[in-house]
């Protein structure tokens, strides 16, 4: 009886950080099935490959400097344009935020202790770290590192002698991964919601990281499947794809996009959570529209994933295909939007609080709208043809992807690193790292729209003199953004070791969960389930205020 | 309402989320079949003619005989959970050792089947396959890589039951928490329901 006693308090005095399970040491870790260590596993993971990628993405800047040679061979910029998109996408925007803070927070945002399947949740894990090794084997091994581009489009994908076979089971084993994680979160949100939860109670990244469970679950097996026969293709020589075998590449890319645009989905709704999450904590006012906000997450899942057409208009396709797709594609933009007006709504009259998070929430709406609307222009058939394949489409995926899913990650951290890790970073660097990164980003981006518009194609080596200047201020852009990536890792890893201590619940006035439990967490969230009665972000007191104030 | 305390957490159990996720799972499976359905139909329906042709070459009465085996595993796994509610152990076991032989059986009918199309020099890559015309080459390639993906389901699946034998001889699977047989039974039908699906496609419309 006094051994389940010790054991109890051990759970509810000690932060999960320092939690002693069955394992010590790095085993309580590797082996832990406590959501929050898996969490802060992926995170590592994550910002490893992150810094990775970056890596190869400033080479190949620093390639595009000067038409011609600059730093490297066409065939290792190939390699590194693929090796920079499949780490990217699959390794780090695709778990992006489900992986990291979906695993840490969810359980606490619905009252519960853990996900519904705590194995099931760290063989994700495993697998995720598998694929990541066999992505690192495509590298090394000899061959060489692929050069079909991210997309593996067939036939060259069947063709080419570099190392496509490891990369291709390394995103099939990424897409398991993603798989399971998806199985997991929507069994959690169902079965797991403390009592007096009801759906409409639920916190609002938690609705769309319900939406993305179910975009996961439906879409990734498509594409695993695709890359598994491309495999089958490549080792065995069935004919599946190949048109020398009578296969169709257009079928590929079919099957390719009806996984990769729902895909894109899967990266921006947990981060679209994450902005509904931070607005009212720092505009202190309940959020606008939440049914709306809710709702379209859903609509964007539905809604995304009969779109995906819209990638291969220049590719064949009968008009009345392309017709169907370009109105579907138009029709996502609605839901999107609306987020986006019941986002500015909410800020309308609020008290906003210029905090980091707030910053780069606020640069994710400037930056995802841009995104988002030159994604409606190439879904005009008559745009795309002009913009297919050139920079265009690399500046309104990086708008989108970097601009919002990667700013919302970074707003996700700024925001929950103090509830997650007991430290504050300094907050005043912070802030100047954003602006740093904010107008290195614009700066790297905003020319591909107008070379892309001029026609520099996507994926090329070279170019003519007449691009250059916009190259040059590309460059420029990520000799910015690169170097404030770093200082804003440098600032949360010198927090962790000497950042000052934060023992306080709730550090930014939110109303959500996982403010009233302690900071860090303990190791099963909530020593009582709590029971819950009101909608998340009410903010009584400031809308009382504001009331009085418009009613003078 | 306040919280029972911690110790009782440790112990959590809902078979109810169980099932759930293992339905979500097998969706997932489903799809992965999907894409090969779709890639069957559009195929099939851009080469009527060599599709044709080459489901002739196919042995229906093979098809057939293992359509039979795995129907009857699937009875028997379905009795494997009927009698571990009822407290049947041992019969439980039995009936989970019958259904991991008419595995076998499938497995070992597949493995002729195949080999004698190899022996007719039908197999990915072969001289005489690629002398066919290109629908035969995809139908074949096709057949090939799914009945060879639902064949490692049949692996996975006798890998799966057995563990539930082994799980029941321990008495970790009881007539009052048997999720975990239920849910090997889900999978083991799901195996079925695609053979079922597979069967006509290749064996019987021609
Ligand atoms: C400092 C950071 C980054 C730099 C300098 C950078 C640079 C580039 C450049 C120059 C290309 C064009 C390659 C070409 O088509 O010729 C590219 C492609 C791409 N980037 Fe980035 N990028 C960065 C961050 C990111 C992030 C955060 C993501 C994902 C969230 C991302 C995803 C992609 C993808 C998917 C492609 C397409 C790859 C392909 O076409 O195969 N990048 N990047
Ligand atoms: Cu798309």
């Amino acid at each position: 009886m006094s051994n389940e006693n010790t054991l109890s308090n051990n759970e509810n005095d000690v932060s999960y950080l320092e939690y002693k399970g069955k394992h010590s040491g790095i085993l309580g870790w590797l082996l832990s099935t406590d959501h929050k260590r898996i969490g802060l596993l992926y995170l590592i993971s994550l910002s490893v490959f992150l810094i990775v990628g970056v890596t190869f993405g400033f080479l190949m800047r620093l390639e595009l400097l000067t038409p011609g040679r600059t730093i490297m061979d066409p065939q290792t910029y190939n390699s590194i344009f693929t090796l920079h998109g499949v780490i990217m996408i699959f390794l780090f925007v695709v778990p992006g935020l489900p992986a990291v803070f979906g695993n840490f927070f969810l359980p606490i945002l619905i009252g519960a202790r853990d996900v519904a399947f705590p194995r099931l949740n760290l063989l994700s894990w495993y697998l995720y770290a598998v694929g990541g090794l066999l992505a690192i084997l495509s590298i090394l091994l000899p061959g060489g590192p692929a050069d079909t581009g991210w997309t593996f489009y067939i036939p060259y994908s069947v063709r080419t002698n570099t190392n496509v076979i490891p990369a291709l089971f390394a995103a099939f084993i990424l897409g398991f991964s993603s798989i399971l994680t998806g199985v997991n979160f929507v069994t959690t949100v169902h079965r797991m919601r403390a009592p007096g939860m009801d759906w409409f109670k639920m916190p609002l990244s938690v609705w769309s990281l319900y939406a993305t469970a179910w975009v996961q679950i439906l879409a990734t097996p498509i594409i695993g499947i695709t890359l598994l026969l491309v495999a089958v293709e490549r080792i065995f020589g069935v004919g599946l794809f190949d048109p020398a075998l009578g296969g169709d590449p257009v079928l590929y890319q079919h099957l390719f996009w009806i996984y990769s645009h729902p895909a894109v989905y899967i990266m921006i709704l947990p981060a679209m959570g994450v902005v509904s999450e931070i607005i009212p904590v720092f505009a202190h006012r309940t959020i606008f529209g939440y049914r709306f906000i809710a709702m379209s997450s859903i609509a964007i899942a539905l809604f995304g994933s009969l779109v995906w057409a819209h990638h291969m208009f220049t590719a064949g396709m009968s008009d009345t295909g392309q017709l169907i797709f370009s109105l579907l594609t138009m029709i996502v933009a609605i839901p999107s939007a609306i987020k986006v007006f019941n986002w500015v709504a909410t800020l309308y009259k609020g008290s906003i609080d210029l905090q980091p998070p707030m910053l780069y929430v606020l640069a994710f709406i400037f930056q995802f709208s841009i995104g988002g609307l030159t994604g409606v222009m190439q879904g005009v058939l008559s745009v795309d043809i002009q913009v297919h394949d050139t920079s265009f489409i690399v500046a309104h995926f990086h708008y989108v992807m970097f601009g919002g899913t990667g700013f919302g990650f970074f707003a996700a951290l700024h925001y929950w690193f103090p509830k997650m890790f007991g430290k504050m970073y300094n907050i005043k660097l912070a802030k100047r790292v954003f602006w740093a990164m904010f107008v290195g980003f614009n700066t790297l981006y905003f020319p591909m729209f107008i070379m892309g518009w001029l026609g520099m194609p996507r994926r090329y080596y070279d170019y003519l003199p007449e691009y250059q200047i916009y190259h040059v201020i590309s460059t420029i852009g990520s000799w910015i953004l690169v170097p404030a990536l770093f200082l804003m890792f440098g600032n949360f890893i010198y927090a962790l070791f000497k950042g000052a201590k934060v023992t306080e619940k709730n550090v930014w006035g939110g109303e959500t969960l996982e403010w009233q439990i302690a900071t860090p967490p303990v190791h099963e969230n909530f020593i009582d389930i709590p029971i819950v009665t009101e909608s998340p972000y009410q903010y009584k007191d400031n809308e009382l205020v504001l009331q009085t104030q418009e009613a003078k | 309402m306040s919280i029972q305390h911690t110790a009782a957490a440790h112990i959590h159990r809902d078979d109810v989320a169980s099932r759930m996720g293992m339905w979500l799972f097998l969706f997932t499976e489903l799809l992965l079949f999907g894409g090969m359905f779709i890639l069957y139909s559009v195929y099939r329906f851009t080469h009527p003619q060599d599709f044709h042709l080459a489901a002739k070459e196919l042995n229906t009465v093979i098809g057939t005989f293992n359509t039979a085996i795995l129907l009857t595993s699937s009875l028997t796994m379905a009795l494997s959970i009927a009698a571990i509610q009822r407290r049947q152990k041992t019969l439980s076991i039995i009936f989970q050792l019958i259904t991991i032989l008419l595995a076998f059986g499938f497995m070992v009918n597949k493995y002729f089947e195949w080999g004698a199309k190899f022996h007719h020099g039908i197999y990915p890559g072969s001289d005489t396959l690629l002398s066919k015309p290109s629908g035969e080459i995809l139908f074949f390639g096709l057949y090939y890589v799914m009945t060879g993906l639902h064949g490692l389901h049949v692996i996975i699946g006798v890998v799966i039951i057995a563990f539930m034998t082994v799980f029941t001889l321990r008495d970790v699977i009881t007539h009052d928490n048997y999720v975990k047989l239920e849910a090997a039974g889900l999978y083991w039908h799901l195996v079925d329901i695609i053979w079922i699906f597979l069967f006509p496609l290749f064996y019987l419309i021609t």
